[in-house]
């Protein structure tokens, strides 16, 4: 359990966060630029000390003001890779993967120094002297030389920020290899909710330095706050279920979600994989009476549960597929002629292709 | 011109030599400290001490070589105590000329050496901090490797100029031959002697070769250090 609650004013911006976070697993901290996330992150990982305040994890204080407890960063044994990766330039690569190494011996290990090597594909890198390396293996050295250091937390800052996207798809399948096969807990800084999508367990968001909620993600994919951050478009609920069958020639697999079936484009999943995926609100279909003759592979029984007006002047309708909660955008000309009220019947129409690229393993399936 | 630099010529170089390295490794270490309180540490008095570290540049050599005597001399409060405790005399002496040219040259190394100590990106010593790294620890295992080419460069720069230092030597370690009577020193006796226009010349010469080898191996040296940090 990772455990925050922490004052800090600094010119211009205060930050008043507390939050509970379940370890292990990966902890997202979300929000725009500005909000916090960083104050936040070295503050967990001691570089900054709040006003008051404590930040305590598995029950151990590491901060506590009050108590006069500040354990430096030296000896928090927390990992941190940086947005700009930070490799020392006068050395090699070896050698910064064994700076922290070296400095950590008495710690248990969590994972080896050849396991590292193997998990971020950095042998071709060892002798090489960090300015040789491209954006994005500098990262994935930052973050071996992070994990290497033995840590009982890890903190990952914005990392792929800096790389582009090709980039980007370059390192995230190591962070989700990292996640699922070693249990460092994680703390993960993004503003990209697509990354939020792929590697986090547990959401916290964060605006103007104050936590507006946290929770699993896809109970926080309907809170109506990180609709307004992350924009119209990327709106949507995020389920999750387990493959049930996986046809390889046409690349649509099976999802159980509550007590319904949802046909999902889904390719490298095999059966008994955990999945989560987002249906964007802007890709649901609300339907009164069953439909026939439509190409759309899944109509779910649902009842509507609420409607609200969003922000960017449709209407939102929640409703209930079965168990999971999905959104659907519609236009209020469409919401007027259906006349949907809360308590209605409805069929929920999601296109499985419109799942393509929205869709990610969570745990490999046994 | 043409024959071998007589013994003279050779006892003023290689005293020149000896003085300047005794003085660059004498100041190294202390131009190091100040160049790390001045960059990384607020405090009041600040600004006091970093034009006290500089003053040297702007005193005229004989009035820092009078300061020295003053202190250091055989009736100066350090020179009494340094001479009845460790049996040890700098007045007048090749290590008083040495010392004297380190004092001279010290603004020198530390404004070389602070430069390179303001560029450090603060954030890999963040980094090495998480990494368990403790103060002394970052700073020999990263400021200093990265700092290496300010240092060598200020090193470098201090050593060439202590070569020719006259005015701090002369007042405090004197003029003796074989003992203080460094270049500079040889040179100016040389003018004043009747018939020593040849000598004087040649010193001269002297100097300036060894001056322009001394800035010349400095960039040099610079340079490669600088490709082997990666800075």
């Amino acid at each position: 359990m990772l455990e925050i609650s922490v004052l800090k004013q600094l010119p211009g911006f205060r930050l008043d966060a507390t939050l509970t976070a379940p370890t292990p697993g990966v902890i997202a901290l979300f929000g725009r630029s500005g909000s916090g996330k960083s104050t936040l992150t070295n503050i967990i990982s001691g570089l900054v000390s709040p006003d008051v305040g404590t930040v305590s994890l598995d029950g151990e204080a590491l901060t506590d003001i009050r108590r006069g407890i500040s354990v430096p960063a030296e000896r928090r044994q927390i990992g941190y890779v940086f947005q700009d990766a930070r490799l020392f330039p006068h050395l090699s690569v070896i050698s910064n993967l064994h700076y922290g190494e070296r400095r950590n011996r008495r710690a248990a290990a969590i994972v080896g120094f050849d396991e590292v090597v193997a998990l971020l594909g950095l042998a071709p890198l060892l002798q090489r002297k960090p300015r040789q390396l491209s954006g994005g293996e500098r990262q994935r050295v930052s973050l071996g030389r992070a994990l290497l250091s033995r840590p009982r937390l890890l903190l990952l800052d914005e990392p792929l920020a800096s790389l582009d996207v090709s980039r980007r798809e370059e390192v995230l399948p190591y962070l989700v290899a990292l996640r699922d096969r070693l249990s460092i807990p994680m703390v993960y800084v993004s503003h990209q909710f697509e990354e939020v999508l792929r590697l986090a367990t547990h959401l916290v968001l964060l605006e103007a330095g104050q936590v507006l909620a946290e929770g699993p993600v896809d109970e926080m994919s309907l809170y109506p706050e990180l609709q307004s951050i992350i924009g119209p478009d990327l709106v949507g609920a995020v389920v999750e279920g387990q493959v049930t069958r996986v046809s390889a020639e046409t690349g649509i697999a099976d999802l159980a979600v509550g007590s319904g079936v949802l046909q999902v484009s889904l390719r490298d999943a095999p059966v008994g994989a955990r999945v989560r995926l987002q249906l964007l609100a802007r890709d649901v279909i609300l339907a009164t009476q069953p439909v026939q003759g439509l190409s759309v592979r899944n109509a779910l029984p649902s009842t509507v549960i609420a409607i609200s007006d969003d922000e960017f002047g449709a209407a939102l309708v929640r409703v209930d597929v079965g168990g999971p909660i999905v959104l659907a955008r519609i236009t209020q000309n469409a919401r007027r002629a259906l006349n949907l009220r809360p308590g209605d019947a409805v069929w929920t129409l999601v296109k499985a292709v419109s799942t393509r690229g929205h869709a990610f393993t969570l745990a490999p399936g046994s | 011109m043409n024959g071998p630099p007589d013994s003279a010529e050779l006892e003023a170089l290689r005293l020149s030599l000896e003085v300047a390295v005794r003085s660059v490794g004498f100041s190294l270490p202390f131009a190091v400290l100040a160049a790390w309180v001045l960059t990384r540490v607020r405090f009041p008095g600040r600004l006091l001490l970093d034009a006290f570290v500089h003053l040297p540049l702007v005193l005229p050599p004989v009035a820092v070589g009078y300061v020295l005597l003053l202190l250091f001399g055989a009736h100066g409060p350090l020179g009494a105590w340094l001479r009845t405790r460790f049996g040890i005399q700098l007045a007048f002496t090749t290590a008083g000329a040495a010392l004297a040219t380190a004092v001279m040259s010290f603004p020198l190394m530390v404004r070389a050496i602070r430069l390179s100590l303001e560029n450090v990106d603060r954030g890999l010593e963040e980094a090495a901090r998480t990494l368990g790294a403790a103060a002394l620890d970052r700073f020999v295992s990263i400021t200093l490797p990265l700092i290496l080419p300010g240092v060598l460069a200020g090193a470098v720069t201090a050593f060439a100029a202590g070569l020719g230092e006259f005015g701090a030597v002369i007042t405090f370690a004197s003029n003796v031959p074989g003992v203080t009577r460094t270049l500079p020193l040889a040179l100016y006796t040389a003018m004043q002697s009747p018939g020593g226009d040849a000598l004087a010349l040649r010193l001269a010469m002297l100097s300036f070769a060894l001056g322009l080898l001394g800035l010349l191996a400095a960039e040099l040296l610079v340079r490669r250090v600088r490709r082997y940090v990666g800075g």
